[in-house]
């Protein structure tokens, strides 16, 4: 995802200056300080009417990086109160998102509107391209009944002025599960029964309206605690930072964790796992399948055609489980491909097993490319906070960390090519593939990104038993690119799968199973 | 006539505030200008540390002119307008 834009600068500012408030020696002080260091007396103002709204929406998103949720703000709690507030807090909230509804004001509802380049003209093709019966023509222009239109733009693509025009709601349209909703009042709000987490809103609304709730302040706060706290990174975070991932080790370290494993370790583990779990799957369907032939031939090929009833039970192809997006897609949306889905854990969870084996009374930190890890985070008791790479990021700089500057720290075990080849699209199918002594037996087929089109095709492939062209796995990703295209990276894809590509040249091949 | 150096600063607060998106540079740059402009990344240029900090972040140095919130658009529009005066 590409999150160029002023919107991702001011959510990223804010945060550092939420932890460097943190370390300061007064905190609450500071936290309250923030909208007016922000936008100061006399300054210019530069995105709305006044300063003071100015302030007030910094306020909103200070509220979010303290890890409330904004739609709850009464506008009579100060800033301070919530820093004290976050200080005292014992449990996270299990809503990873909230919506700065004062953001929202400056966005039309999605419709079909008609401009005045209607020139009302003869042929009237968008009222014979309407459906619907919901154009008119009033003082000869084309007018639209929304309470009839169904936005289906036919109309739009009709008009030989291009007068009609559809105004999108970008945090909608960028919804693969129409999870988010601008409703009547103009605010938009999230249904969480429906949200999957993916985090597309938060980049995609041109105010920055989508806010991650940080656990920045309990992460901190365990740091400063004398407990243990380690950071695991997700294998995508090698596309993200300057230097490498070993200089990137001991940065981490000196932001104040007491160690640092690579996720690519449990990934590892999902990979061989995986391919255990596809070959005695794919072995069970085919005997499944001749043990159906010969009973058919058995019957002198009489009855009915042995497929024809059963035919769901046959399991042509099997699909990875690794992404957090798609597993909160399966429950929310779409139970009927759970058969298909790989049992195996995903790299977090084996990963988050080995430290909490190692460090029992340890505090571990995910570090993540996307919001959704937070719910797979909330989920695994193993995992005690998600922290995603714009936080680490803005620790660092709150920290004056160098990361370039730092020495080399080694992993305690280093993981594959193909392991740390898992956070783009493709990666996950090829790492089960290379596990395998047959590579043959692969076919993957790849979704890469969910959207309306790609879970249609799920949809199909799950009530048929079968993946296109005969492929039998299928990689699902969240996210187009994969997690190097999660909601809270920093680089742009193509740098960052070149510095993948380069850590993962110089790291051994997978072992075979 | 001198060449034109173009300082990318890599440094954690630069690259963190969208200065990652600035490594493309690299391969603009070459295709764009040949051998009349040098591009390379550069440990921290100091910059964040004057009174702007972080806000106007990320930095670039096209010889000593300081491009802040550089994004390549804005990189290339100063290197054009050095070659045009030159």
């Amino acid at each position: 995802m590409n999150n160029a834009g002023q919107a991702i600068h001011i959510k990223k500012e804010i945060l550092v200056r939420i932890i460097k408030a943190f370390l300061s020696d007064d905190f609450e002080e500071q936290t309250r300080l923030i909208p007016y260091a922000m936008r100061p007396k006399g300054m210019e103002v530069p995105y709305r009417c006044c300063v003071y709204k100015e302030r007030a929406i910094i306020k909103d998103r200070v509220i979010a990086g303290l890890g409330f949720p904004i739609e709850e703000d009464d506008e009579t709690v100060s800033l301070a109160k919530y820093a004290k507030k976050a200080i005292e807090r014992k449990e996270i909230d299990e809503k990873n998102l909230t919506v700065l509804q004062a953001a929202c004001k400056g966005c039309a509802t999605n419709r079909i509107y008609v401009t005045d380049l209607c020139q009302g003209c003869v042929a009237r093709s968008c009222q014979t391209a309407c459906k619907f019966g919901a154009i008119s023509m009033v003082n000869g222009k084309s007018v639209i009944d929304d309470s009839k239109c169904k936005k289906c733009k036919m109309c739009v693509n009709a008009c030989p002025y291009n007068a009609i025009v559809k105004i999108t709601v970008p945090c909608e349209d960028s919804c693969p599960v129409g999870a988010i909703k601008k409703d009547e009042t103009g605010f938009a709000s999230i249904d969480a029964d429906k949200c999957i987490n993916c985090g597309r809103c938060t980049a995609a609304c041109p105010f920055g309206a989508v806010h991650e709730k940080s656990q920045i302040i309990d992460i901190l706060k365990a740091i400063k605690s004398n407990k243990k706290v380690i950071a695991m990174i997700a294998p995508s975070i090698a596309g993200q930072f300057p230097g490498n991932i070993y200089q990137l080790k001991s940065a981490i370290i000196a932001a104040g964790f007491d160690d640092v494993y690579e996720v690519a370790q449990g990934a590892d583990i999902t990979a061989n796992n995986e391919a255990k779990e596809f070959t005695e799957r794919m072995a069970e369907s085919k005997e499944k399948q001749s043990e159906w032939i010969n009973e058919w031939v058995n019957e002198g090929g009489y009855g009915e055609n042995p497929e024809a009833g059963e035919e769901k039970t046959v399991q042509h192809f099997m699909t990875t489980s690794c992404c957090a997006g798609y597993n909160q897609l399966i429950k929310k949306h779409l139970p009927e491909i759970k058969p298909f889905v790989s049992d195996t854990g995903t790299p977090l969870y084996y990963t988050a097993q080995i430290v909490n084996k190692e460090f029992p009374d340890a505090i571990t930190v995910f570090v993540s490319p996307c919001v959704a890890k937070r719910a797979e985070g909330f989920e695994n008791p193993n995992v005690d906070y998600v922290m995603n790479y714009e936080e680490l990021g803005a620790l660092f700089v709150a920290k004056k960390i160098q990361i370039t500057e730092m020495e080399e720290s080694k992993y305690v075990k280093e993981s594959s090519k193909q392991a740390r080849n898992f956070g783009f699209s493709g990666g996950v199918a090829e790492s089960v593939k290379a596990s395998l002594r047959d590579e043959s037996a692969v076919k993957p087929f790849v979704i890469n990104g969910l959207n309306k089109e790609s879970i249609r095709q799920l949809k199909k492939f799950a009530t048929t038993g079968e993946c296109e062209g005969g492929c039998n796995l299928i990689e699902v990703m969240c996210c187009e690119g994969g997690c190097i295209g999660g909601n809270a990276t920093m680089n742009n894809q193509k740098t960052a799968k070149k510095l993948i590509d380069q850590l993962a040249a110089n790291s051994q091949d997978i072992e075979k199973i | 006539m001198a060449k034109i150096e173009v300082k990318v600063c890599l440094g954690t607060t630069c690259f963190v505030m969208g200065g990652s998106n600035l490594q493309e540079l690299n391969d603009i740059i070459p295709q764009r200008y040949g051998d009349k402009v040098e591009v390379s990344g550069s440990n921290c240029l100091n910059l964040c540390s004057i009174h702007w900090e972080y806000s106007k972040a990320p930095y670039v140095k096209v010889d000593e002119e300081v491009v802040t919130e550089a994004t390549v658009e804005k990189v290339l529009e100063v290197i054009d307008r050095k070659l045009g005066n030159n």
